[in-house]
This record gives C-alpha cells, structure tokens and sequence, in this order.
C-alpha cells in the first residue's frame, strides 16, 4: 500500500511531527493548508510537546495559523452569544451541532478547526418561529431562487443558510441530521432527548457522546464533496480517542447506530478512521453495517482517495474520476433516483448561474 | 551569496519553467513556477540583486503563474496566478503577467505572514528611522516612494508594511517599486540612472511599470527598522507643500482601515497599533512637487525626535 501523504501521518502519530525533515514539513504545510488544517497543525504539535522541536520556519508558519485559530474560537463565542439572545424568548432547546458545538463543548477537535456556519438543531415544529426571531435579529435568507428554497424547505432537513446582515456570520437551522428523502431515518426527537449540557452550561445543549460520533460519521460519509474530508476524519478520529475512554463505549456504539438506522456511516467512519488515522477499533465494533465484498472494494477505492488533503501531491490519476463518483453519490443518498434526476438536470440546466457563489 | 544576476537567462527561464527558482526578498523565499518569458524577462531585471537559493529544502509561499489551458492558449491568452492549489485572482491577459506576479507576490504575504501587523503602506528609511506612508491607490504613495529612495533613503517596502508584533519594528521586504500612468514618465525624468520595467498597458489599475529597488536596499533587506513617522501622503496639482499634524485617535483608525489584518490579530493587532501610535509622530502631508517632497523628508528627519 502506497505511503500516507505526510499531513495524514501527522494527524495520525502526532508525537512523532518533529521526526520529519525540512524538507518533508515544506510539503506537508503545503497539504495542510490545501486542507485547511494548518491551525489545527498548530494546537496539534503543542498538545504533543511537538512545537519546541520543530524547525523554525516551520514553527512561525505554524504561528501564523494559529492568530486565525484564537480569533475564530473568539467569533464563535461571541456569535453563540448572540445566537442565544436572539432565541432566548422562545424557551426552545436549541442544541449546537459539529464545530460549534467541538468548540462550545472544549472538545479535541475544537482547536484550530476552522469553519464559517454556526449549525443548530431544533424541533421541526418549532422551524418557523425560530426563522422569524432570527430575522427579527438581523438573520437574513441568503438569495436563492424559487427551486433552492423549495429544495431546502421540502426535502431537506434544514433551513437554506441564515446571513447576518451587519455581520456577515452565517447560521444552518437543522430540525434533522438527515433529509426526509434520505433513506436512514434517525430520529431527530430521540438525538435531542439524549442531549447534554454544553461544558456544564444548561443553556447551551451539544448531542450525546455517541449520537456525536454518528452524526460526525452520517455527515461525512453521506456528504457529496470532500474537501474538508481529511477535517472532519481527524475530527471522528479525535472523538473516538476521547468518548472510547468511558466504559462500554464501543458496545454502545453500533446498538445506537442501529437505532438510528446509521450503521453503514458508522462502518465507514471507523474503518477509515483505523486505516488512514490509526484508531484502534474492536472487531466486534465493526460487525454490523459491513457492505458486501464488491461495494466495499469500491468504496475503498473512492474514500482512499477523497479523504486525502485535496492538494496536488496527494492525488492520482483516479482522483477525479472518485470525486465525481462520491458527488454523484452524495446527492443519490439524499433522495430518492427520480427526484435525484430532476434535481441534478435542473441544476445542470435550470438553475441561474450563481454569481456570487 | 549567490543572486539572480549570476545566472544566465537561459538558466533562469529553465528553472521557472521547472518550478526550482527559489527566490529571496527579505526574509521569505518563494518558489516560483513559470514559463512565460515576460516573467523571467522580469525577474531577470528588476531581481538581479536578489539572492537565490540553491537546493532550498522549504519555500514559504510556492506560487505558479501559468497560461491558462484549453481554448485561451491561443484564443486572446490568459495568464493564471496559482498559489499551490488556489487561484486567488481571476485569469489576465497574458501581456500582463509580470505585474501579476507582483501582485501575486504580495498577496502571498498579506494573506498569510500573521506574526505582524500587515499595513498597506510604503516604508522608507534614513539614519535608523523609518516612515510608514499610507494610503489607498492614487494617492501618490509609491511615487512618493519612489522618489525618496533614488535621494538616500533606504526601501523597506512600497506596499507592505509589516510590524513584527513581538518587537514593534518594521521588516524590510524591498521589492520592485510599482508605479502607474503618469507616474511612469514622471519617475523616469526624476531618477534617470534608475532601471524601469516596460510599461504594461490596460490593467485594471491603468499602465504599469516597475522600478528596481536599489541594491543598497535589497543589500540591507536584513535589516530592521524604528518606526518614527506615519506620513498621510496626498498628491494635489499645484499645491504648496505642506505638513499639518494628525491626531493619534485618528492616525490609529487611519492605519486599522489601511490594515489587511488588524481585526484578524485581535487583542495583538491593538496592542501593536497602539504601540506604533505611541512611538511616532503622524502628519498629514500634501504636495504636488517631488523636489519640496524630497526636501520636507530631510528637513523632518534632520530635526531631533
């Protein structure tokens, strides 16, 4: 098996970024930024006593990121704050999802992730209450045409994107973690009765340890691009680390994944997070959701290549051709093939071109 | 120390179009990446003092200007800046591919060198002071620039000001000092023995031409600076030349609007504008000769801080 591109070993033996040459940090800053991930290379290397020993060009790349890192966590705090205020009338739980809530909780993924929506989930019946108090806050619907706002309000599990007017910070009001069209249906009321408290803050609820992983795994491996692949794999990664500490985690964890009609994301999170991050993952854990031998080869093929930075060095000759597939495939497991149709041609052909996209 | 000027143009054309120059101003090396002659045209004028590494294991910024591909290779021919994997601007023409690499050159630094307060500005310097004349495009700056470091003082940067937030000083990054429309003809009379580019018609900023840097500056590049001065430039046709003060609250707002990431810096980005604010005079300066312009800076600096 062909090596793993340098920023993939540093997320997977952290420890050891201060064995590579000058050289091989030249490149792997190059994938990292292609990722997105140099801020998180940063906070990476300190929590491993790594940063000392690094070469010094490479530190003060590594400082530069880091400056983005500190104002981002400070954004989203200050943003989450004014997401509160803006809700507080309402009495509904709202429960932060993904990177505000890694960021809010003081999760291993927060540090150096880097991410321009606030994601929040709330009741389905309480969708549009929770709209109009936004927009009574300065939240604006992003201008989309009559078919995207059909498409997010019909058939997908959240609101289309919310823009602050003055502040241009941007909000996805989730009432599901999957769209109605999807085939897996979790339950949203069963993912909001087991959240927990943010951090001790009753105010501010995150998804329950497992319901986390799961909803980390179905956002990854349902998705249709992957540029942030290789983030949100380090992010699985760095929540198994820390949840697999608590006992009869990884027997809970494919029960709730049954529950939740999630096994097959669950599979593929922990097979890839074992491959190409190193997590070790009792056998047991991946007994269910397993596809057959010919998918499974397939799909192999197509995430080898997609979870890796999307920088030049780390792509073959294959690479486009496994992005267009997953892309294709990210919209299939969306809805169902007559409604993909119409909405892949309305796209390709219908859909005015965005100019501000 | 070897330079640019020591290798042939034939070699220096076969390292760009290999993507192996790696190329040094001030303290960051870039690796450059480029087949078009009008860029190593360029860099073999205006970049001749310049050192160049050999077998550089790291570059800090890897930038590729290219023509684009499919029918614009021969269909009014694009040049495409890529900053490893990123195309930050849109396609130019291709006549316009040495200023693109300029302004390629910036951005790489405004974009990510976050260890200082990066302020758009000109810097120059004489007997370790410096000043920091900013200014949004047309105002004069790089004319003014221009014209003071062909009379004695040293170029730090005629776009960049960098502020390292550790120290309070100003890194030198002297480059090729960027100068439009009728500037150009202006600076040629007013500097003769000084090297310009051609001047590349039609960009979205007018004509463009480049003047090289003086080697006493590109020498120095190591050297930093004491900030003593912030200098509101603002050319006038047919005004007196004239040096009015300007408050500190207002320099501070001034130079945070001139600021590619002063609001990024948070808490650090105010402590070293504030700090700069303190330690230095502001002025805001109108002129519309070069010969006052130039005799005010000596006047200024001659007088005791």
């Amino acid at each position: 098996m062909k090596q793993l591109p340098l920023a993939v070993r540093a997320f997977r033996a952290p420890g050891r970024m201060s064995s590579f040459s000058l050289a091989e940090w030249d490149l792997l800053l190059r994938q990292a930024a292609s990722a997105n991930l140099t801020a998180a290379l940063y906070y990476l290397a300190e929590q491993h006593g790594q940063l000392a020993l690094l070469p010094g060009r490479v530190r003060e790349h590594l400082a530069w990121a880091h400056a983005q890192g500190e104002r981002h966590r400070q954004g989203v705090f200050f943003e989450v704050r004014q997401i509160r205020r803006a809700l507080a009338e309402l009495d509904v739980p709202v429960i932060l999802l993904k990177g505000a809530a890694y960021t809010m909780a003081g999760l291993p993924p927060a540090p150096g992730r880097l991410y321009s929506d606030i994601d929040i989930l709330v009741p389905k019946e309480r969708l549009d209450e929770v709209e109009a108090a936004l927009m009574l806050h300065g939240w604006a619907a992003n201008h989309l045409d009559a078919y995207d706002q059909r498409y997010y309000r019909q058939w997908m599990h959240e609101l289309p994107p919310m823009q602050h007017v003055i502040r241009q910070s941007l909000i996805d009001v989730h009432h599901a973690i999957l769209p109605e069209t999807a085939a897996a249906r979790p339950d949203p009321a069963s993912l909001r009765a087991a959240s927990v408290a943010a951090a001790g803050d009753d105010g501010l609820r995150v998804l329950a340890p497992l319901d986390m992983v799961l909803h980390s795994a179905v956002h990854l491996f349902y998705d249709g691009e992957y540029d942030h692949g290789l983030r949100d794999l380090a992010d699985i990664q760095r929540l198994l680390l820390q949840f697999s500490q608590a006992p009869g985690f990884w027997q809970a964890l494919p029960q709730r994944a049954a529950e939740l009609q999630l096994s097959r994301p669950l599979f593929y999170a922990l097979r890839y997070a074992h491959r190409l991050l190193g997590v070790e993952v009792p056998a047991a854990a991946l007994a269910a959701g397993r596809p057959p031998a010919p998918l499974l080869a397939l799909m192999d093929a197509l995430f080898s290549r997609a979870l890796l930075p999307p920088h030049a060095s780390c792509a073959d000759r294959y690479t486009s051709l496994a992005l267009l597939l997953l892309y294709i495939r990210g919209n299939w497991l969306r809805m169902p093939p007559l409604l993909l149709a119409r909405h892949l041609f309305h796209k390709a052909f219908l859909s005015p071109k965005d100019a501000a996209a | 120390m070897k330079t640019v000027s020591s290798l042939s143009r034939d070699e220096l054309g076969r390292r760009l179009g290999a993507g192996g120059l790696h190329l040094q101003t001030g303290r960051f090396v870039t690796r450059v990446h480029s087949p078009i002659a009008s860029v190593a045209d360029g860099i073999a004028l205006l970049y001749a003092d310049y050192p160049v590494q050999e077998d550089a294991r790291f570059a800090d910024f890897h930038i590729r200007l290219s023509p684009s591909g499919g029918l614009r290779r021969w269909v009014r021919p694009q040049v495409v800046f890529d900053f490893d994997g990123t195309a930050p601007f849109t396609p130019l023409p291709i006549e316009q591919a040495f200023p693109m690499f300029e302004w390629a050159m910036n951005a790489c630094v405004s974009s990510r060198a976050n260890g200082y307060l990066i302020i758009h500005a000109a810097v120059v310097e004489k007997d370790g002071a410096a000043a920091i004349l900013p200014a949004p495009s047309g105002s004069g700056k790089s004319t003014l620039c221009a014209a003071l470091v062909t009379r004695g003082w040293r170029l730090l940067s005629d776009e960049l000001a960098l502020v390292d937030l550790a120290t309070g000083r100003l890194e030198a990054l002297p480059r090729p000092v960027s100068l439009k429309n009728a500037s150009i003809d202006i600076m040629r009379g007013y500097a003769p023995g000084a090297v310009f580019s051609r001047a590349v018609r039609d960009t979205v900023k007018g004509a463009i031409a480049h003047m090289k840097a003086p080697a006493a500056s590109v020498l120095r590049a190591g050297d930093t600076a004491r900030p003593a001065w912030i200098i509101f430039p603002q050319y006038q046709a047919g005004a007196a030349t004239a040096l009015t003060p300007v408050a500190p609250a207002r320099a501070f707002m001034d130079l945070a609007g001139n600021a590619f990431n002063y609001s990024l810096l948070g808490g650090a980005g105010f402590d070293a504008m504030a700090g700069l604010i303190d330690s230095t005079q502001a002025w805001q300066f109108t002129y519309s000769s070069l010969d006052d312009a130039v005799a005010l800076f000596a006047r200024l600096q001659a007088e005791p801080a």
